[in-house]
């Protein structure tokens, strides 16, 4: 009988996790609407389940108390039973509910997250480029022509769209406290949506194994307050130095790097892997001098972006 | 080529292995000579043809694996028991859990299944071999070159250092430099050609081979497992196959079909490797189903519930693992539309595994229950797996699942599925066949100690990797830092992994003791069980029946028991059985060799290894052997011999 016990003790040991603690555990301490959407998810997810693991332990704790050979008479024969009908279409049926109902909100929270939401409708989003290479994070922004290496700082209380690739392995781009996850990939562009209610720091981190220095790719996530984003902003643009492409190419084959800040960034002469230069439309080493006039469309893309905020 | 980049070097820990294996290689040849048992050896197990010993060298090559993966998890748990903890530096720890996954899945589980399968199936069938019985041990041995091959690459060249699923552009040659990929992409290709050798024959077996009377409907639930795991094997192992040999292309000549450049797909890697990956989690997991059908229904002496029902979820089961495959990357960016069909059809399964729990617990409903160690298995099975499977259940849900992917939480959702799954079920359906095949039993006592220590250290082990991941760490990490607060459940995992390995020390010390000193009192049918296999002895004579029994319902065997009508009538005819061959072993070492050359790229031995493999087969396509006849004296000899030696005790 201990099995039951060790399961029960260990069921309520997370029941207690959960419930709250002074330091609740990340997920389930969201800081933008993305991630409060799948930390709602999964504590509803999780209460459907507790009910399923609630039926059957104790269906389970029964029959062991009732049914144990000790505990039966000696010529107790156990009768011949093929099954039932109905009990059968019940445990089919309530699961195929459990199913849909789970169905549901996936899709409804899928949807959502994979959006801007709906808190900051009426704000265009901020477009950032994460990209990865071995093993750091570049951010690049588009809008306000810099770049960042290792952290990356943005406006609160404004949608986010970040634009992911990668130089190398398939990386994993995870802010848990604003978001899910998404992968960046050499030969696409994928993005991912997020907003941060509160001006703080956030832990970032690369999440898919991508080779040895894999376990310190992380980075700092700053929401700021919009004054001081600005601030920053124009401290970077007046004080840091511009992005070549042989600094950046130095950047790449540097396995570690500290924080790095530029006043350009490497969009224009290496653009993202999306539209014409996406991965699976050209196949040669031609690819590289298409490149070159791409940058121009991004730019007037950002020009669009930069109206709209005013 | 230098010699300091042909061995690993640079690690105690790896010249410590590379000591035990020459010591091991000696020993066993200096032994095996001073005994005087080479002859022994090789006609009576390397050049075998019979089922039973087939299944006995998968079973004892699978412990073999598994205290290497064992020691690889020990290893993992050690280096992150406490935060920046230095017992191993990142590449090392890379290797290992890539040894880890790959050791434990293919070369752990799927050998102790078809180990099990091939042990019983045929006897639970009433049949005296498999279809082709020369290929099965084609595949036994193909199994072991492939498993040989991928575990000298710890000290030849490097392991490999991609994860055991090797995405791709990581797994390229760009990104993993070392041999370690090639060792994988062929080592699995070898053992893989076996598995899939081994899913055709069981198919065939089980279609053309049951005894008269036994209708696909009244046939063991062990049988409907493997039957239904043998279809998945037969369709899913192909995509590996292919997959691997554009992974070698890739690797070793040039081609571009994974690398970044040229227009290669990283992602159609990831979509083949999970379109055979997931599939494969079912032919780990259908036959254990199998195993605990057998089990609890013996134990409750009861017949098992909703047979149909439990064939029909078995049956929606292998259809729907072809159709999940993308949730294991629903992070890469397809649309709500892609991951919500993908979704659904994952979250299907919850389905038919729910009818087959309950089918299970009314089972046990008015039936006798009896805790043998096979038993408490089973019913410790029941509440654990469903954790595992309502957390599958909860990553099943796209959105949820782009926080819970690639952290602990992951880890600890598909160690609940596959060891109170799969692991627990070998360990039982080890204890339930054991004394069939050696005609003794193993010590009851020393069993249940393992089961606690094994059940109780589980859960200490793996629980706390669920609150992990809710906290945000990611698998695969060497090291982390204290300010994570990731410490303390760390350690407490730590503690669990030691309870794990003294649980499986137990496990061997008492298959050791029973060898000793267990009773040889085995009547055949020890446990009172249901179905054919119980009705030969123990141990099973060569021609497993020497008259073939009559089938006429399900769990014939038990209702023969009852009623006292015996399954068998008429008189003894010669038994026609196959010869034992050398060409098999023969085969496997070339394979071994071929392969090994491979990983290096020495073209010029791998081509002569190639052609000796070739050779082995055109010797086999002109080779003529009608296999032998058992004489009527013969079996009446043998079969008095076990019948006198069960009334003598």
């Amino acid at each position: 009988m201990k099995k039951k016990w060790i399961a029960l003790a260990l069921f309520s040991v997370t029941a207690i996790l959960l419930a709250g603690c002074d330091n609740p555990l990340l997920i389930f301490d969201p800081k933008g609407p993305q991630a409060r959407e799948i930390s709602s998810t999964i504590l509803f997810s999780i209460a459907m389940m507790a009910g399923i693991l609630f039926v059957v332990y104790v269906l389970y704790t029964v029959v062991l108390v009732k049914y144990r050979a000790s505990k039966l008479d000696d010529d107790y024969e156990p009768p011949h039973e093929e099954g039932n009908k109905w009990l059968e279409i019940i445990w089919t049926a309530i699961p195929v509910v459990i199913v849909v109902i789970l169905s549901v909100v996936t899709v409804s929270s899928t949807s959502t997250v994979e959006q801007k939401s709906v808190v900051y409708a009426d704000q265009e989003p901020l477009v950032i480029y994460a990209s990865s290479s071995n093993w750091k994070w570049h951010f690049s922004y588009p809008e306000e022509g810099i770049e960042t290496v290792n952290y990356v700082n943005f406006p609160a209380n404004r949608p986010i769209e970040f634009r992911l690739y990668s130089y190398g392995p398939i990386t994993s781009f995870w802010i848990p406290q604003l978001a899910g996850q998404k992968y960046a990939m050499s030969d696409m562009v994928t993005s991912i949506h997020m907003s941060a209610d509160v001006p703080g720091s956030f832990m970032g981190k690369n999440s898919n194994f991508s080779g040895e220095g894999f376990a310190k790719m992380e980075f700092e996530a700053q929401s700021l307050s919009d004054e001081d984003y600005k601030e920053w902003v124009h401290d970077v643009k007046t004080t840091a130095p511009k992005l070549t492409e042989d600094e950046f190419d130095k950047l790449l084959k540097a396995e570690h790097l500290g924080r790095k800040t530029y006043s350009s960034n490497h969009l224009e002469f290496k653009p993202a892997p999306e539209g014409e230069h996406s991965g699976h439309h050209h196949g040669g080493s031609d690819s590289e001098d298409a490149q070159q006039h791409e940058g121009h469309e991004d730019m007037n893309m950002d020009g669009m972006d930069m109206s709209h905020d005013e | 080529m230098k010699w300091d980049e042909f061995f690993v070097t640079g690690e105690p820990m790896i010249y410590a292995a590379m000591v035990s294996i020459v010591v091991v290689s000696l020993a066993i040849p200096i032994a095996l000579t001073y005994l005087k048992k080479w002859n022994w050896l090789w006609k009576n197990w390397l050049t075998t043809v019979d089922h039973k010993k087939i299944g006995v060298m998968y079973i004892l090559a699978a412990l073999l694996m598994l205290f290497r993966g064992g020691v690889d998890a020990l290893l993992m748990r050690a280096q992150t028991a406490i935060p920046d903890n230095g017992l191993l530096d990142g590449q090392h720890y890379n290797e290992i859990f890539t040894t880890h996954g790959v050791i434990m899945i293919l070369f752990m589980a799927m050998p102790f299944i078809i180990g099990l399968m091939n042990v019983v199936i045929p006897l639970q069938i009433g049949a005296r071999d498999v279809a082709f019985p020369r290929l099965n041990a084609v595949s036994f041995w193909l199994f072991f070159a492939g498993a040989m091959l991928f575990n000298i690459s710890f000290v030849i060249g490097g392991s490999p250092d991609a994860g055991w699923s090797a995405y791709f552009p990581l797994a390229s040659l760009e990104f993993s430099p070392t041999v370690g990929n090639n060792y994988y992409s062929l080592a699995l290709q070898i053992a893989g050609i076996g598995t899939l050798l081994t899913g055709i024959n069981f198919l065939v077996t089980i279609i053309k081979m049951r005894a008269p009377g036994m209708t696909l409907m009244k046939m063991p639930m062990f049988t409907w497992s493997v039957l239904i795991t043998n279809v998945i094997i037969v369709f899913a192992f192909p995509v590996l196959t292919v997959a691997l040999a554009l992974m070698t292309l890739d690797r070793q000549f040039g081609t571009q079909f994974f690398a970044m450049q040229s227009g290669g797909m990283d992602m159609l890697w990831a979509n083949l490797f999970w379109v055979w990956g997931h599939p494969e989690v079912y032919i780990v997991i259908l036959p254990a189903f199998g195993i605990y059908s057998e089990i609890i229904s013996a134990f409750a002496r009861k017949n098992l519930y909703g047979y149909k029902s439990m064939v029909v979820s078995m049956v929606a089961i292998s259809l729907l693992s072809f159709v999940v495959w993308a949730h294991h990357f629903y992070t890469m960016g397809h649309g709500v539309m892609v991951n919500s069909v993908f979704s659904i059809t994952t979250m299907a399964i919850a389905i038919p595994t729910g009818v087959k729990i309950f089918n299970w617990l009314f089972t046990l409903r008015k039936g006798k229950i009896s805790f043998t160690t096979p038993m408490m298995y089973a019913l410790a099975f029941i509440p654990i797996f469903t954790i595992g499977g309502v957390t599958g259940v909860m990553l099943a849900m796209a959105s949820a699942d782009y926080q819970y992917h690639n952290t602990m939480f992951l880890v600890a959702h598909f160690h609940y599925v596959l060891i109170p799954g799969t692991v627990f079920a070998v360990i039982a359906g080890f204890h339930f066949w054991f004394p069939k095949v050696f005609g003794f039993m193993l010590n009851e006592k020393l069993g249940k100690l393992s089961f606690w220590f094994i059940t109780i250290s589980f859960n200490v082990t793996f629980f706390p990797l669920f609150i992990l991941g809710l906290n945000g760490m990611t698998r695969r990490m060497y090291t982390y830092s204290e300010s994570t607060g990731y410490g303390p459940l760390n350690m407490l995992s730590m503690v669990g992994a030691v309870g794990l390995a003294i649980g499986f020390i137990l496990l061997v010390y008492n298959i050791y003791w029973s060898i000793r000193y267990s009773p040889r009192d085995n009547d055949g049918d020890p446990w009172d069980a249901r179905s054919l296999e119980w009705s030969t002895h123990s141990p099973v004579p060569e021609y497993n029946f020497a008259l073939i029994p009559t089938v006429n319902k399900l769990d014939a065997h038990w209702f023969a028991k009852k009623e006292g009508k015996p399954l068998t009538s008429g008189t003894y005819e010669p038994i026609h059985m196959p010869n034992n061959s050398g060409l098999p072993v023969i085969m496997g070492a070339a394979f071994f060799f071929w392969g090994f050359f491979m990983v290096f790229s020495w073209w010029t031995p791998a081509i002569v290894f190639g052609v000796v493999i070739l050779g082995t087969l055109a010797y086999r396509s002109f080779e003529k052997d009608h296999g032998r006849y058992i004489s009527i004296k013969e079996i009446e000899r043998t079969e008095n011999a076990l019948r006198g030696e069960q009334h003598e005790n």
